[in-house]
């Protein structure tokens, strides 16, 4: 089809207006692909240069060996103390961090006097828009030397005050999302609990809690997957040695594995630092999956 | 963040290639391969040489000294660069080494640390695990805790290889730039670390090495032992190309010199 009938086949001649109605959609299609592209450009790319180190070093080998000496002059390439301490450490600030959000969140939602409560959502938004970096700062500068005094360890440099990083880091989303939730149970249903002679802590807790439950679960999941997939906080803190994951020996995640050798890599080594990102990149979709699950099935209700 | 803006360096650097190429035909490519403890010491010679001669193209490949050395020999390149000396089968091989640098590393400890000085043998004992306890040479009654670089640093392959520690070193951190390094040992009495010598290194405690202390001096001597060469490897028996002879000779002037002291190393020519 020539230009010309297809101007005159849409009617753009006769109808000026609906020419830019069509070229504004054009625009914004491609505006939107962009997303979309980039998910797949990353996916692919990540898919297509981290697959052939895994089979290069063995799957069982990479994935469950325990040894990781990239530049040795027999190298060793076993993610297992990554995926460990990526579990590990996740599992550990989910374990502080979603208890204090989860309280604070009641607090805020049910009990804060108006003053308090503005001044706590105030410190909270500063709190999300800290960057990491500055956690880490903050971390290998305070917390670090702390631990080591504190503890009695030789350095500390360790798993533990990554936990406590990463749990103060979820603090913000946690929160936030267990508010809504919380926020987002008619006013009925407590005041029918109320009526019936509880108290209003039994309330909370009988009543309002367990209708936000799903809520509050996306605010653990969402908490697991800012925490799984942090690097800078943390590669400052952890110390980065491929240890075997224990409380209180330096330890290196699968963000900061990838992070600290990648500047210097080269063959093998490189295309197995693509293969751990590969890795995590699998654990944040099923972790993605898990919460679309869980935001339809609360939908659902 | 500093290695990263080196890497986009290095990509602007082969976009220029690129673009320069083919802007002019006249110019001629002098194509470097090897080591990655030579990027700064390369770059910023190679900067200033292009600078001062327009249409010369000096391309750099970070590979690592082997991979370098090997392109030198098969004359995949025109310069191979090795942060060691050439080994004897290398020079039987073909090559010629010149040294245009050298590395001088520095021993580092907490500003309380009472010990001022360590063999050889006790850094290899400090970093392997073998000595756990600062008393056991001379210090105070205090776990030591040896801090390093991430595996592939040139500063860790350069200090591993010159006290044989390569792969056995227990290190209680790696981190990821000699600042981290510097700041983590600044911070903790039992710590033990390296960063070279060109670095600040006012919070921490430099260390002498067998009596000698780390100096531009004592690295040139030879007399500071944990230094090693930076090489220009070339082909003995294929003469370079004009404009890598041209690169070559800069290199080695002392014109160079102070190019390569503020690139962190110790020029061998004043």
């Amino acid at each position: 089809m020539k230009l010309s009938e297809f101007i005159t086949a849409k009617g753009y001649k006769s109808n000026p207006r609906r020419l830019m109605e069509d070229l504004i959609h054009l625009i914004f299609l491609v505006l939107g692909l962009v997303a979309v592209g980039s998910v797949l450009v990353i996916t692919i790319y990540l898919v297509v240069s981290g697959l052939p180190a895994i089979f290069k070093i063995g799957p069982i080998e990479f994935l469950f060996g325990t040894r990781w000496a990239s530049t040795a002059s027999e190298p060793a390439f076993g993610i297992l103390p990554f995926i460990l301490t990526s579990i590990y450490g996740t599992a550990g600030a989910i374990i502080i961090g979603v208890p204090i959000g989860f309280f604070a969140a009641v607090f805020l939602a049910k009990m804060a006097p108006k003053r308090v409560r503005e001044v706590m959502e105030l410190c909270i938004g500063v709190l999300a828009g800290i960057p990491s970096v500055v956690y880490g700062l903050v971390g290998m500068t305070i917390l670090v030397p702390g631990i080591r005094v504190l503890f009695g360890v030789p350095d500390g440099a360790t798993l533990f005050a990554a936990i406590i990083v990463l749990a103060v880091m979820i603090l913000p989303s946690v929160i936030n999302v267990s508010l809504t939730a919380i926020q987002a149970v008619p006013r009925e249903y407590e005041e029918a609990s109320l009526a019936l002679g509880a108290t209003a802590v039994e309330t909370y807790f009988r009543v309002t809690v367990p209708a936000a439950k799903s809520g509050i679960f996306t605010a653990i999941v969402l908490g697991i997957g800012r925490a799984i997939g942090e690097a800078m906080a943390i590669m400052m803190v952890a110390g980065n040695v491929a240890n075997m994951p224990s409380l209180f020996s330096s330890v290196r995640f699968l963000t900061t594995a990838v992070a600290s050798e990648m500047s210097y890599s080269s063959g093998l080594q490189r295309e197995a630092l693509f293969s751990i990102a590969l890795v995590l990149f699998l654990f944040i979709m099923i972790i993605n999956a898990i919460l679309n699950m869980l935001k339809t099935g609360g939908e659902k209700k | 963040m500093k290695k990263i803006i080196m890497i986009m360096l290095v990509a602007a650097l082969a976009m220029t290639a690129v673009f320069a190429s083919g802007a002019s035909e006249e110019s001629a490519t002098v194509s470097t391969d090897g080591s990655t403890s030579m990027e700064q010491v390369i770059l910023s010679l190679a900067e200033q040489y292009m600078a001062d001669n327009p249409g010369v193209n000096v391309t750099y490949n970070p590979t690592g000294s082997g991979t370098g050395i090997t392109a030198a020999l098969e004359g995949r390149c025109d310069i191979g660069l090795s942060s060691r000396a050439l080994k004897d089968d290398e020079i039987a091989g073909g090559l010629t080494q010149t040294i245009v640098a050298l590395d001088g590393i520095a021993i580092i400890v907490n500003a309380d640390n009472p010990v001022s000085d360590l063999s050889i043998d006790q850094i290899y004992g400090l970093f392997t695990g073998e000595i756990t306890n600062w008393s056991e040479v001379g210090g105070s009654d205090a776990p030591v805790v040896p801090v390093g670089r991430e595996a592939g640093s040139g500063t860790r392959d350069g200090f591993e290889s010159i006290t044989g520690t390569e792969d056995i070193c227990k290190y209680s951190q790696e981190l990821t730039s000699t600042g981290a390094v510097i700041t983590a040992v600044s911070q903790n009495p039992g710590a033990i670390g390296y960063a070279s010598l060109a670095s600040n290194l006012e919070s921490v405690k430099t260390l002498t090495v067998e009596g000698v202390a780390p100096s531009e001096a004592t690295v040139q001597s030879g007399e500071y032992l944990i230094q090693r060469p930076f090489v220009f490897a070339t082909s003995s028996s294929t003469p370079l190309s004009a404009a890598a002879q041209a690169f070559f000779d800069y290199c080695t002037s002392a014109d160079a010199a102070s190019i390569i002291a503020g690139a962190g190393a110790v020029p061998v020519v004043q």
